[in-house]
């Protein structure tokens, strides 16, 4: 199969990065699919944790080891990453497992930005917390949160990774509009010591 | 004269020398000066000049409250108008201006007003400029606009940029002075996560000039006990120079901080916006000190007595050498004492209370200050400034007793709360008879959600005026105030407070209390907009009764300082003339902002680059570097043509059209909204949605499909491909893509739940490239492209084919009337696969084109377009759709609107296409005229023209157009309507201009 994938995929910003007070930076390409059924049902649990080896998440969790990651979408919802050298793999693992018709799955791992905030903890907080309206303190948004939300004026969600690493994902088209939002965020001498 | 005292000022650091700039002369100024402060150190007491009579004007404030002294600051893309130098931090070259003024501040032409300003009474401009009506706009206005405004408006792109930040807190408290800091101490001991704003830069407030003793300390260290012990606690978060600006439904505050307005590094951002959550809100906003109304009380030297204390204390300077206090409670003697202290000279005490003050009082005579009771001012002397104050007794109508030479007039007409935050969300107020004021009305507290109230008072904003109160107030209000978010703490134990016990004010709204008509026509309420006592007057005895109406008819409190002096003063005078009860007169309404905030603040960083979101397809660079004219397409840019070198957009349109004819074209088509429907009720929820069928689409082939909303309105197309039993993939318009999805997920979630469908919009997953023209086929091949024939895949199907190493989809549609294959492709490879074939494509004469060829092929061929054709009002049967409305299904979305008479209606107007006798082009838009006028004169319409282009494949104007009637008339002649021009006659033709019969297609 692999000599008829073609090209490797170029991410939407040629993995951009800026150094502001955390830095931005576009991700490598990462397989991502959306799971869609009912969250209770062993098939669609079995595929997804069969696939990234962690537990299901929690509302408004993600469970993750590294770029392995099950993500709750919504009640009828998941988010599933892997490493982009599993995606075709995955891919057949998931056509052969989903055979219930009302447990479907879609690719979307070219339909996304991923970028990832890294710098000191306090920081990356309050660099998503200039664009989005969300909680974010190390409290409220403990390692492993999940939040759907808007980044300004674009859909986009965050999850915390790990301390000092928060990850962002917008849609494809507007990943410039994106990167050059938490860039500003990030520019050094805008500050805002909130979590600090 | 007002000078830089010889030592003092808490606030200053003497050794930090700070060069600025008022009006093009330079001065000098220290560290920790505020522009008002500066200014009074060099003598500068004149500021400005007020906006109606130009008459000179002094700083009269010493915070957020000042009317008078208002500024350009800045220069070039950093110029902002109308900010107050009391709250202007000096910074090094730092550059102001003052307004209102020509040609100069010190001599002023529009001055002349106030000698006429006899003819300028309340209600002014409604009055002179009545009549005639015509005049206003090209004559009145432009005077008017001349004449008023306050500062200039900046003519520069703002230099400065401008954030937001999202935060949340247990309890927000407003306001650092001692109260806000007592408050956020308990919240913060009691666990709550606590976030104090305090506006200006320094924390305490009033109290550390106001004196008294915390728990055997200065007022000024307990402070700073305070601060550190807030500054100790993980869950306290301090910031200085932020504003509490508003307070909305659901615990929502803005915050406005300032970031660089004090120093001269303009690189960070200017502004931060705070958006908070809080579950309480506490607002310690202490109090604001009222004038008094007497004859001259805005001229340059007459201040409030707070405020001339505290650039005493707080910087060092006079405002004068010799002042005269003038006050109708004891607050003001402080000012006396501070004078004295600082080595000034204190004329006298004027107590319009007949049997004077206090201990202050006493305090006073034994420091051997003169205090005259019962007594007013009758009138100010001088012209650009103070020069002395005439005395008369405050119960009689002005006689004057004595004449007293002074430089400043401190004034105190006593305090009033600062209300305006608990208001804001809908807090009540009750009257305070014996401290004159409005006071919150803790019963009638701004609700939430629950019904419960999140805001609370604390301190002096509580109505509390003594510093035992004020603490005792604030802590308990802290401690309501974590308990109200869910945390008990132990209540600490108050500290001991030695203070000075003060006897009530008495209520002194005009001075002297029988005023001649002269004297109340100087007497000024509102100092920015020229607002007087006798103003409010006249408009109550022309029946100006409430409040609202009063205000608006006299300006009262609509300038920038929105009556924050002006208002009590003003609704006094108000009842006053009214024989009314001051609480039954009532206050106008508090809004946010407290104080004006900046449009970059409100903007963020939704400006510039990011003013909106650009949405780029995967091939956008590759457009951009091929001399692309863009079209904004919703949020996407889309190529409008691709102009070669010396080219116009018109030629380059041709020739994109006369490529795709002739050879080979590449569109594109990223945009399109991909919709996956997956499910075994798939095909029944398509049904519902196409008008026509959907379900009975095989696997491996495509249909093109309409959809309607509920009224039967078209609302969306495009081809729809069977993937296998249980999929298919929806292609909607560019536009449509997220509406939709929305509109599938609204019928799924509210109305067809039990439906077995899920939905996947996967419209950014994958770049669409049409490949299209004669020679499609052949340059598909060039990249080794296996099974591609008609037989292998006929127009109408799709198959998943490998071009040049990158597995595609091909769908066979056309949208252009010619051989056409749309590719879709991963979004991460849709560049490559665009390159590829335009490197393959050379020898064939392949050309990118744009949506402009777009359109005009799929006019040619009679096509529709979504926005073209429809306008939310369009039928399919109206575009002579019929075919694809199925008549077999029981119901789908629009069948039953498109069954009302209206929409049935055989006088509807339906589309045709339109051929100019001339073989010009009709103006797009533009009506088909009828015979005859309708009611109203206007002459009768019987269509309009929706799509209208040059052809240069048949080399003439073609159009298409909705007609009455309009099948039935082919080949008759229309008049359509050019601007400025005759009609253009024009025959009615067949939509379809080119092949007829689609063979071009389906080869």
């Amino acid at each position: 199969m692999s000599d008829l994938t073609g090209p490797a995929p170029v991410t939407a910003l040629g993995r951009a990065a800026f150094d502001g007070y955390v830095r931005v930076a576009e991700e490598p390409q990462r397989a991502m699919f959306t799971l869609r059924g009912d969250l209770s049902a062993a098939a669609l649990k079995n595929a997804a944790t069969g696939l990234a080896g962690v537990d299901m998440p929690g509302q408004g969790q993600v469970a993750l080891n590294a770029e392995r990651a099950i993500a709750w979408m919504s009640p009828d919802e998941l988010l599933l990453t892997l490493p982009w050298a599993e995606h075709d793999k995955a891919c057949d693992q998931l056509e052969a497992t989903l055979s219930d018709p009302m447990l479907n799955w879609a690719d979307v791992s070219q339909a996304r930005a991923l970028f990832s905030l890294s710098g000191p903890d306090g920081a990356v907080r309050e660099v998503a917390a200039k664009l989005a309206p969300v909680d974010f303190s190390p409290a409220a948004f403990p390692q492993g949160s999940f939040r759907r939300t808007r980044i300004n004026q674009v859909a986009g969600a965050f999850w915390c990774p790990a301390p000092g690493r928060i990850e962002v994902i917008c849609f494809r088209s507007v990943a410039d509009y994106v990167f050059r939002l938490l860039s500003d965020a990030a520019r050094p001498g805008s500050e805002v010591g909130l979590y600090a | 004269m007002s000078s830089r005292l010889a030592k003092g000022g808490r606030l200053i650091d003497r050794g930090a020398m700070r060069e600025f700039t008022f009006n093009g002369k330079r001065m000098k100024g220290v560290e920790g000066d505020t522009l008002a402060s500066a200014l009074l150190a060099n003598d500068q007491v004149m500021m400005g000049r007020s906006f109606k009579y130009h008459r000179p004007r002094g700083v009269v404030a010493s915070g957020a409250e000042e009317p008078n002294a208002l500024m350009g600051i800045g220069t070039d893309g950093y110029f902002e108008p109308n900010q107050r130098a009391t709250t202007q931090e000096l910074f090094e070259g730092l550059s102001a201006e003052s307004q209102n003024h020509w040609p100069s501040l010190e001599f002023d032409v529009g001055a002349v007003n106030a000698k006429l300003s006899r003819f300028f009474p309340a209600g002014f401009y409604y009055k002179t400029f009545l009549w005639p009506r015509s005049f206003w706009e090209k004559l009145y206005e432009p005077i008017v606009r001349q004449a008023a405004g306050l500062g200039k408006a900046p003519k520069d792109r703002d230099a400065d940029t401008y954030e937001h930040l999202y935060a949340f807190a247990d309890v927000l408290v407003i306001g650092g002075g001692v109260a806000g800091l007592t408050a956020a101490l308990e919240a913060g001991r009691a666990g709550a996560k606590v976030l104090v704003l305090e506006q200006t830069a320094h924390w305490g407030g009033r109290a550390p000039v106001d004196g008294g003793e915390i728990g055997g300390a200065t007022a000024e260290e307990h402070i700073a006990t305070l601060v550190a012990e807030l500054e100790s606690l993980p869950n306290v978060t301090l910031r200085l120079r932020c504003m509490g600006a508003g307070v909305y439904d659901h615990g929502y505050i803005l915050g406005y901080e300032r970031l660089t307005d004090h120093i001269a590094d303009k690189s960070g951002p200017r502004h931060r916006l705070w958006r908070i959550r809080a579950a309480q809100v506490i607002t310690a906003t202490g109090a604001i000190e009222r004038p008094l109304s007497f004859a001259g009380n805005d001229l340059p030297g007459v201040m409030l007595a707070s405020a001339v204390r505290d650039y005493v204390v707080n910087y060092g300077v006079a405002p004068g050498d010799r002042v005269a206090v003038v006050t109708n409670n004891d607050d003001a003697y402080r000012t006396a004492f501070a004078m004295k202290e600082a080595g000034l000279d204190v004329a006298v005490i004027l107590d319009a209370r007949e049997a004077g003050g206090g201990a202050l009082a006493i305090a006073a005579r034994e420091a051997g200050i003169r205090v005259e009771a019962g007594r007013a001012v009758a009138k100010v002397l001088g012209s650009k400034r103070v020069t002395g104050v005439e005395i008369c007794a405050q119960a009689g109508s002005g006689s004057v007793l004595d004449t007293i030479p002074c430089d400043v007039v401190a004034m105190s007409g006593g305090w009033s709360p600062v209300v305006h935050l608990w208001s804001h969300c809908g807090g009540k107020l009750y009257w305070d008879t014996e401290h004159a004021m409005f006071r919150p009305d803790a019963e009638k507290a701004p609700t939430s959600h629950d019904g419960k109230g999140f805001v609370r008072c604390a301190g002096t904003a509580n109505g509390e005026m003594l510093l035992s109160q004020v603490l005792k107030d604030a802590a308990a209000q802290g401690q309501a105030a974590a308990k109200a978010a869910g945390f008990e703490g132990t209540a600490s134990g108050l500290p001991d407070v030695t203070e000075v016990d003060e006897i009530p004010l008495a209520p002194v709204w005009i001075m002297p209390a029988g005023a001649s008509y002269d004297k109340r026509s100087k007497a000024w309420l509102d100092f920015q907009n020229d607002v007087k006592v006798s103003d409010i007057q006249l408009a109550a005895q022309e029946g100006y009764e409430s409040v609202e109406h009063a205000k608006r008819y006299t300006t009262l409190g609509m300038a920038t300082d929105q009556g924050k002096l002006s208002n009590i003063n003003g609704l006094a005078i108000l009842s006053d003339s009214l024989n009314e009860a001051i609480p039954q007169v009532g206050t106008t309404t508090f809004r946010p902002p407290y104080t004006p905030i900046s449009m970059g603040a409100i903007a963020g960083q939704g400006r510039g680059e990011t003013f909106q979101p650009l949405r780029r397809t995967p091939i956008h660079a590759w457009h951009e570097a091929h001399g692309v004219q863009w079209e904004p397409v919703g949020h996407w840019r889309r190529p409008y043509a691709f102009p070669q070198a010396g080219e116009s957009t018109h030629d380059a349109v041709n020739r994109e059209i006369t490529t795709v004819r002739e050879k080979v074209g590449l569109l594109d088509a990223s945009t399109l909204g991909k919709i996956v429907v997956k499910g075994p009720d798939a095909g029944k929820f398509l049904d519902m949605l196409y008008t026509n069928m959907m379900s009975s689409l095989k696997p491996g082939r495509c249909r093109y499909g309409l959809m309607c909303n509920e009224n039967g309105f078209l609302i969306d197309d495009g081809v729809v491909a069977r993937i296998d039993e249980n999929t298919f993939l929806c292609h909607t318009t560019t536009g449509g893509a997220d509406t939709i999805h929305a509109h599938m997920e609204e019928w799924l979630q509210t109305e067809w739940w039990d439906m077995q469908v899920h939905v996947f919009n996967v419209t950014e997953q994958y770049g669409q490239i049409g490949v299209v023209g004669p020679l499609a086929r052949q340059l598909l091949e060039l990249l080794g492209t296996p099974e591609i024939s008609k037989e292998e895949l006929p127009f109408l199907g799709w198959a998943d084919r490998v071009v040049g190493g990158i597995p595609c989809r091909l769908y066979r549609i056309s949208f252009s009337g010619e051989l056409s294959y749309e590719l879709r492709v991963p979004a991460g490879q849709t560049l490559a696969l665009w390159e590829a074939l335009m490197e393959a494509g050379k020898g064939l004469g392949v050309a990118p084109y744009g949506t402009e060829a777009l359109h005009v092929l799929r006019a040619e061929k009679g096509f529709i377009m979504i926005g073209d054709e429809t306008d939310g009002t369009v039928t399919p049967q109206d575009l002579n759709l019929h075919w694809a409305v199925s008549k077999k299904k029981d119901d789908f979305l629009g069948k039953r609107g498109q069954m009302r008479s209206h929409l049935s209606s055989p006088d509807r107007w339906k589309l045709v296409g339109l051929e100019t006798l001339d073989g010009s082009v009709l103006e797009d838009g533009a009506y088909i005229l009828d015979a005859g006028d309708n009611d109203r004169g206007q002459r009768n319409m019987q269509g309009r023209i929706t799509s209208s282009y040059y052809s240069p494949t048949l080399g003439r104007g073609i159009a298409m157009a909705l007609l009455k009637h309009g099948p039935d008339r082919m080949g008759e002649t229309v008049q359509v309507t050019k601007l400025g021009a005759e009609p253009v006659a024009a025959k009615v033709v067949d939509p379809v201009f080119y092949d007829k019969d689609g063979e071009k297609q389906d080869v």
